[in-house]
C-alpha cells in the first residue's frame, strides 16, 4: 500500500522505474520471514530464554563456520559430501533409469521386479546402515551405495510410470506412420518420458542429502555428517548448528539446479 | 431408403428449391454424368477395396458386412450416426485394428499383410509431439527409408509445411498453434508420408464454422494439387457433401452400408450449388434424419 500511495505522489516517472523493479526483487519476500526468525533467535539467546551451550547466536554459528573455512578443514567435509551425493545420484539414477525402462517398456519385467521394487522402497535409510557396514565395510563404496539405494527408487518408479503411461494416442500415430520399435522409442516414448524422468531425479537427488547423512552420521571420518556428529562429540552447538544449515543449502542448491535442468527442457 | 424421398425431410439448412427439382436431380444422378468424374460405382481395380467387413467388440458389432470401393484419386466420405462404427473403419484401414472379418485392401494388398503400411492417417485430434517444433512433427510422417538429416528431406518437409499453409511456423511448437494450425500440421505429416490412401478421421469436427470451412477448401486444394486418394470420415452431411465425390452413408449399430451417394457437382464447388442441396438431401434421407 505504501509503495502505490508514493508512485501516486511522485508521478508517472517513478512509476515507471519502480513498477519493474518490485517485480525483480519480488524473490526477496522470501527472506522475510527467515530473516525475522534469524533476529528473534538472535534476541532468544541473547535475553537468556535458551540457554547458550544449548542454542548458541546465530553470530556464533557463522564464526565457527568461518573459523572452520578459514582453516580450510570445512572445504574437505564440503567436497568429499557432494562428491558421495554426485557418485550416488549418478549410480542410483543409472540404475533407475536402466530398471525404470525395462519395466516401463515390458508388462513381463514389470510383474517380475515391481512388487519387489515397491516393496523395497518402504525401507527407511537408517535401516539399511548395518546391513551395508556388514557387507561393504566402512569405506567409500558403502556410502555411495547407500546413496544410491536413496536417489534409485523416485528415478525408477517415476520413470516407470511416465513410460507406461505415454498417451495411447501418440502410440498410434507412431504405429499408423509406421516408425518401428527403435524409432518410436526413441522419437514418441522417451521424450515423452522425459518430464517424468526429471521429477524422479529431483526426488532422488532429495533422497541423497537424507540418505548422505545416514551413511556420514555412522561412518566416517569427514563430511558434513561427520562434522555434525563431531559438534555434538565436542558439545560444540554452533558447529552442529552450522553443519545444519550447511546441508540445508546445500540441498537446496541442487534441487535448484535441477529444476533448473527440468523448466529448460520441459515444453508445456 | 430412396422410395422414403417425399418423407419431409428437417435438413438444417434452409434450402430454396422445392421437391421437385430435388427428385428430377437425384432421378438423372445414375445415368448421366454432369460432372468430371465417368460413372463411379464401383471403381474397376479400386486403390482401396473393403468387402463384408465385420468388426466386433466382444458381444457389440461396430460394423457388420461394410462393403466399400475407392478409385484412385478419388474423395470419398464417410457418413453416419455417432456409434456407427465409422471411426472403427478407419482404424482398421490403418492397420490399428488387426482382428476382424472379410477383407480390407489397399492397392490390392490385404492391411493385415502390409496393405496398411500405404495408409496415411490425420485424426480427430491433432496428436502432435508436444516437445518437437512443427518441422520435427511433419517429420515424424517421412517414410522410414527417407533419412531424416537429409537436406533433401528437410526441403520435402519444408515444402509441406508452404504447402498446408504454415510457411515461417517451421520451428513454433505446437503449444503456440491454434486448433486449425495443428490440424494442418496434421495434414502435412499425412502427406509427408506419401500414402496411397489418405484417411480423415472427423480432422474439422473441433474446429468453429468458419475455421472449418477455410480447413475444408485448404483440404480440396491440397488433394487437386497431388491427386491423393482420400477417405474421409465426418458426421457433418453438408461437409461431405462439398467435399467428396461419393459419400457412403452408413447406419446406426451395426454399422452397414446403406447407400452411397454421388455428389455430381463440377468443381470448384460452390457451396450453395442446386447438385450439392440435392446430395445432401439424398444423404440426410439415408440417414432417416
Amino acid at each position: 500500500m505504501a509503495t502505490t500511495r508514493e508512485t501516486g505522489r511522485t508521478g508517472a516517472e517513478a512509476a515507471a522505474g519502480l513498477l519493474p523493479d518490485a517485480d525483480r526483487f519480488r524473490w526477496l519476500l522470501g527472506l522475510v520471514v527467515p530473516a525475522a526468525i534469524v533476529v528473534a533467535w538472535h534476541l532468544l539467546v541473547a535475553t537468556g530464554v535458551f540457554a547458550a551451550h544449548q542454542l548458541p547466536t546465530p553470530l556464533r554459528v557463522v564464526e565457527a563456520l568461518y573459523g572452520l573455512s578459514a582453516s580450510g578443514e570445512l572445504w574437505g567435509h564440503v567436497a568429499i559430501t557432494v562428491q558421495r551425493v554426485f557418485l550416488g545420484v549418478l549410480l542410483g539414477a543409472s540404475v533407475g533409469v536402466v530398471l525404470g525402462t525395462l519395466t516401463g517398456l515390458s508388462g513381463l519385467a514389470a510383474d517380475l521386479l515391481d512388487p519387489l521394487l515397491q516393496s523395497l522402497k518402504n525401507i527407511p535409510s537408517l535401516a539399511w546402515v548395518p546391513l551395508f557396514l556388514l557387507w561393504f565395510g566402512i569405506g567409500e563404496g558403502a556410502k555411495v551405495l547407500l546413496i544410491a539405494v536413496g536417489a534409485f527408487f523416485p528415478v525408477y518408479l517415476n520413470l516407470s510410470t511416465g513410460i507406461g503411461e505415454v498417451s495411447e494416442d501418440l502410440l498410434e500415430v507412431a504405429e499408423v506412420y509406421d516408425l518401428g520399435r527403435v524409432e518410436s522409442l526413441r522419437r514418441v516414448v522417451f521424450p515423452a518420458a522425459v518430464p517424468s524422468l526429471l521429477v524422479g531425479i529431483r526426488g532422488g537427488v532429495g533422497l541423497a542429502w537424507m540418505f548422505v547423512v545416514a551413511a556420514e552420521l555412522i561412518a566416517a571420518s569427514e563430511g558434513i555428517g561427520f562434522l555434525l556428529s563431531d559438534g555434538r562429540v565436542l558439545a560444540r552447538p554452533d558447529i552442529i548448528v552450522g553443519s545444519v544449515l550447511l546441508f540445508a543449502f546445500l540441498g537446496n542448491l541442487s534441487d535448484l539446479a535441477v529444476k533448473e535442468v527440468k523448466n529448460r527442457v520441459v515444453v508445456r | 431408403m430412396l422410395a422414403d424421398s417425399d418423407v419431409e425431410t428437417d435438413d438444417d439448412e434452409g434450402r430454396p428449391d422445392g421437391d421437385a427439382t430435388t427428385e428430377t436431380e437425384r432421378d438423372s444422378e445414375p445415368t448421366t454424368d454432369p460432372a468430371t468424374d465417368p460413372p463411379t460405382d464401383p471403381p474397376t481395380d479400386p486403390t482401396l477395396a473393403v468387402s463384408g467387413l465385420t468388426k466386433r467388440y466382444g458381444e457389440t458389432v461396430a460394423l457388420d458386412g461394410v462393403d466399400l470401393a475407392v478409385g484412385d484419386g478419388e474423395f470419398l466420405a464417410v457418413v453416419g450416426p455417432s456409434g456407427c462404427g465409422k471411426s472403427t473403419l478407419l482404424r482398421v484401414l490403418s492397420g490399428l485394428e488387426d482382428r476382424f472379418e472379410g477383407d480390407a485392401a489397399v492397392g490390392g494388398v490385404d492391411v493385415r499383410e502390409g496393405g496398411s503400411d500405404a495408409v496415411g492417417m490425420v485424426f480427430q485430434e491433432p496428436r502432435l509431439l508436444a516437445w518437437a517444433d512443427v518441422r520435427e512433427n511433419v517429420a515424424l510422417g517421412l517414410p522410414a527409408d527417407v533419412d531424416r538429416d537429409d537436406p533433401a528431406a528437410r526441403d520435402r518437409v519444408d515444402e509441406l509445411i508452404e504447402t498446408v499453409g504454415l510457411g515461417g511456423f517451421a520451428e513454433s511448437s505446437p503449444g503456440e498453434l491454434s486448433g486449425g494450425m495443428a490440424q494442418r500440421v496434421s495434414l502435412a505429416r499425412g502427406l509427408a508420408y506419401e500414402p496411397e490412401v489418405l484417411l480423415l478421421d472427423e480432422p474439422f469436427s473441433a474446429l468453429d464454422r468458419l475455421t472449418k470451412r477455410e480447413q475444408q477448401d485448404h483440404l480440396l486444394d491440397v488433394w487437386a494439387a497431388r491427386g491423393t486418394t482420400v477417405a474421409m470420415v465426418t458426421h457433418d452431411v453438408e461437409e461431405a457433401a462439398y467435399l467428396a465425390d461419393r459419400v457412403a452413408v452408413l447406419g446406426a449399430q451395426p454399422g452397414t452400408v446403406e447407400t452411397v451417394v454421388d455428389v455430381d457437382a463440377a468443381r470448384p464447388r460452390d457451396r450453395t450449388d442446386e447438385a450439392l442441396l440435392a446430395a445432401r438431401r439424398e444423404i440426410t434421407d439415408a440417414l432417416g434424419l
